[in-house]
């Protein structure tokens, strides 16, 4: 087990460095001038723009930018912007936003979707599994920004139930809703998946063996079939809290949360290839140790799984 | 034993009665008229072997006994299922679970799908032990590692903690057992215990059923289609066809004489030793779709014996002396022909 972590934490290494390079790359590619505009209505003049490349190592080729980026990095500084802000601070009021929002949204997702799950699996086919069924289907097909903008204009607008935006200190009560909206694409998926693997653990012959041993109902269900029924459930939740981190671009541009995803959006749009590099950095690292925690979470639900 | 199964040899009754029991699967293609009135019964001490082809209706009859039919879409129709004379089908759910395990044990086929892959072979046997009788974690691994021991697995104190996965296809079926015997139950039933598992081990199997059988005087209800097995155990046998009791008799006379064309074909189709190289006999045509059984005797397209007659009188129980019936109209002529 030990040998098995350490393994996969050196493969973080090759992984990282691909990652973050197609990155650099991706946002060096984009066109356009990083410079328009910072001067006001005039182009910049010569000798600011000749600093500024200086400084941002511009006229390097994209492979020793990279480097000379991942150098700094590596001694804990994201860098500057053009602006000469720092990065790190940037991503440091950012994260803790977006870290919130997707946590209410797993929540929200864990909570619903595994509930409706559980009780479309036992009961099977009659009035709530059909409800459930269509309702999902709805959330699946339609798009994030449509099901945030239409909550946003009945609860914000239209009833007044809530402000509309979310201020920038993105308190727990005022994410809520943009956190339902957030995971409602998942939650679906997650009742869905609960309910296939319920449905068809039940029918499981070591059911069976519980029933015929004599035990209660509520046993049977709660430590036979809820622990096999639990793997496929955790695994894809547990996938989805790297995505909700940095999926949230569409969930925080409606709502004006000042999170990761707005940082990424607006990084993109200025061509501040620092930003999204650090951003990203930040997601792989948390993708890559959600799915190792997933990992080794499996040996602990499915004791076939053994790694040595 | 020889005559206990001879009605009022047992003053309060059988242990494990199955009285004219008729079991529907309501499917979308139809009703599967699956058991069609069986009746058997198994005292203390006593192996009651049922035999017959799949979806003759033998394991759908345990599981019956067991409570632990899909439903749906199975549905009891009609008849009694008494233990101790009490008609299970009539008692409310919580007095049948008490029944089960305690009074009434079973082991499946497949002992790696019917234990639970997630837990160790000593929770699945301990927690009847904690939640039917009360008792401590500790006492109960005690208890389970005693269980293991008597059903001979070695080291039982350290497979008490291991996962099924993990044991052999011999010792799954053993730790199938330790779990059935957790509760002392007064009857065994078997659905195939054997099948799934190689010939030796088959074997050592069925020994220790019998010996623990033996020693605790169960009552054991040995379910399979593999009449070798059968010689070996069983007092009585029960052959099944299409959802009903074909032939009932004691094991001896059954391989004497077989008083039903369909267990005479069976014991046919066995392989032989003294006639190495000639063609194994089969069994002509498939068993009966249990949406549609065949008229009169439900054997009659496959009978080599059949007559016209057949196929429109359904033949009844016809009593051969000693507790032995036949469903077959020339019951009588076919054993008294030695």
């Amino acid at each position: 087990m030990g040998r098995y972590v350490l393994r996969r934490l050196l493969q973080l290494i090759p992984v990282f460095v691909g990652t973050t390079f197609l990155i650099y790359f991706l946002v060096w590619a984009v066109p356009g001038d990083p410079f328009t505009g910072m001067c006001g209505e005039r182009p910049c003049p010569p000798q600011f723009v000749a600093a500024m490349t200086d400084k941002y190592n511009l006229d390097d080729n994209v492979v020793v930018q990279y480097l000379k980026y991942m150098g700094t990095l590596l001694t804990g500084d994201f860098g500057q912007t053009y602006a000469e802000q720092p990065i790190g601070d940037m991503i440091a009021n950012a994260a803790p936003v977006s870290v919130r929002l997707a946590v209410i949204a797993v929540i929200i997702e864990a909570v619903i979707g595994v509930t409706a799950g559980i009780l479309t699996g036992l009961r099977g086919r009659g009035f709530l599994d059909n409800l459930v069924l269509v309702s999902t289907l709805f959330l699946i097909a339609i798009p994030t920004f449509v099901t945030g903008f239409v909550i946003q204009i009945v609860l914000g607008f239209q009833l007044e139930i809530l402000t509309p935006t979310v201020s920038t200190e993105a308190k727990w009560s005022e994410l809520i809703i943009p956190g339902f909206v957030l995971g409602s694409l998942s939650m679906a998926y997650v009742s869905r998946l609960t309910r296939a693997s319920i449905s068809e653990n039940r029918r499981a012959d070591f059911m069976r063996t519980a029933l015929a041993k004599g035990q209660p109902k509520s046993r049977i269900v709660g430590v036979h079939l809820l622990r096999n029924s639990a793997i496929p459930v955790i695994t894809f939740l547990g996938t989805d809290i790297g995505n909700l981190m940095g999926g949230a671009i569409v969930t925080e541009g409606i709502f004006g949360i000042h999170g990761i995803g707005k940082l990424i959006f607006d990084g993109i749009n200025d061509k501040q290839g620092a930003i999204v590099t650090g951003v990203v950095v930040l997601l792989v690292l948390v993708f890559l140790l959600v799915n190792l925690i997933i990992d080794l979470m499996y040996a602990v639900l499915d004791p076939r799984i053994r790694y040595d | 034993m020889a005559d206990s199964y001879e009605p009022g040899a047992v003053p309060d009754g059988p242990l494990l009665e199955v009285e004219d029991l008729y079991v529907e699967f309501r499917t979308r293609d139809g009703v599967a008229k699956v058991l069609n009135g069986v009746s058997y019964h198994v005292d203390a001490g006593e192996t009651l072997a049922v035999l017959g082809e799949s979806g003759s209706g033998k394991s759908v009859t345990a599981q019956a006994i067991m409570g632990i039919l899909d439903t749906p879409p199975a549905v009891v129709t009609g008849g009694e299922i008494r233990f101790h004379g009490e008609n299970l089908l009539a008692v409310g759910e919580e007095r049948r679970n008490e029944v089960r395990a305690e009074g009434v044990a079973i082991i499946f086929q497949d002992a790696l799908s019917a234990l639970n892959p997630v837990y160790t072979v000593g929770f699945q046997i301990e927690e009847q032990l904690r939640v039917r009788q009360g008792m401590s974690r500790r006492d109960a691994r005690d208890r389970a590692v005693e269980l293991l021991d008597l059903v001979r697995i070695p080291n039982a104190a350290r497979r008490v903690r291991q996962y099924p996965h993990e044991f052999s296809g011999g010792m799954r079926q053993r730790a199938m057992i330790a779990m059935s015997l957790a509760l002392d139950p007064e009857v065994l039933i078997a659905d195939e215990p054997t099948t799934a598992l190689d010939v030796t081990v088959q074997a050592q199997i069925m020994d220790l059923l019998k010996e623990i059988q033996v020693e605790r005087r169960m009552g054991l209800i040995l379910i399979t289609h593999d009449l070798g097995v059968v010689a070996e155990v069983a007092d009585r046998i029960a052959v099944m066809y299409a959802g009903r009791i074909v032939e009932h008799a004691d094991a001896v006379s059954l391989y004497r004489t077989p008083g039903h064309p369909y267990t005479a074909a069976l014991m046919d189709s066995l392989p032989r030793l003294d006639q190495k190289g000639s063609t194994l006999n089969t069994i002509k045509g498939l068993p009966p779709s249990l949406l549609n059984i065949p008229p009169g005797c439900p054997f009659h397209p496959r009978c080599p014996r059949a007559e016209d007659r057949c196929a429109v009188e359904v033949p009844p129980d016809h009593r051969l002396g000693l507790g032995r019936t036949s469903k077959c109209h020339f019951a009588e002529e076919l054993v008294s022909r030695v």
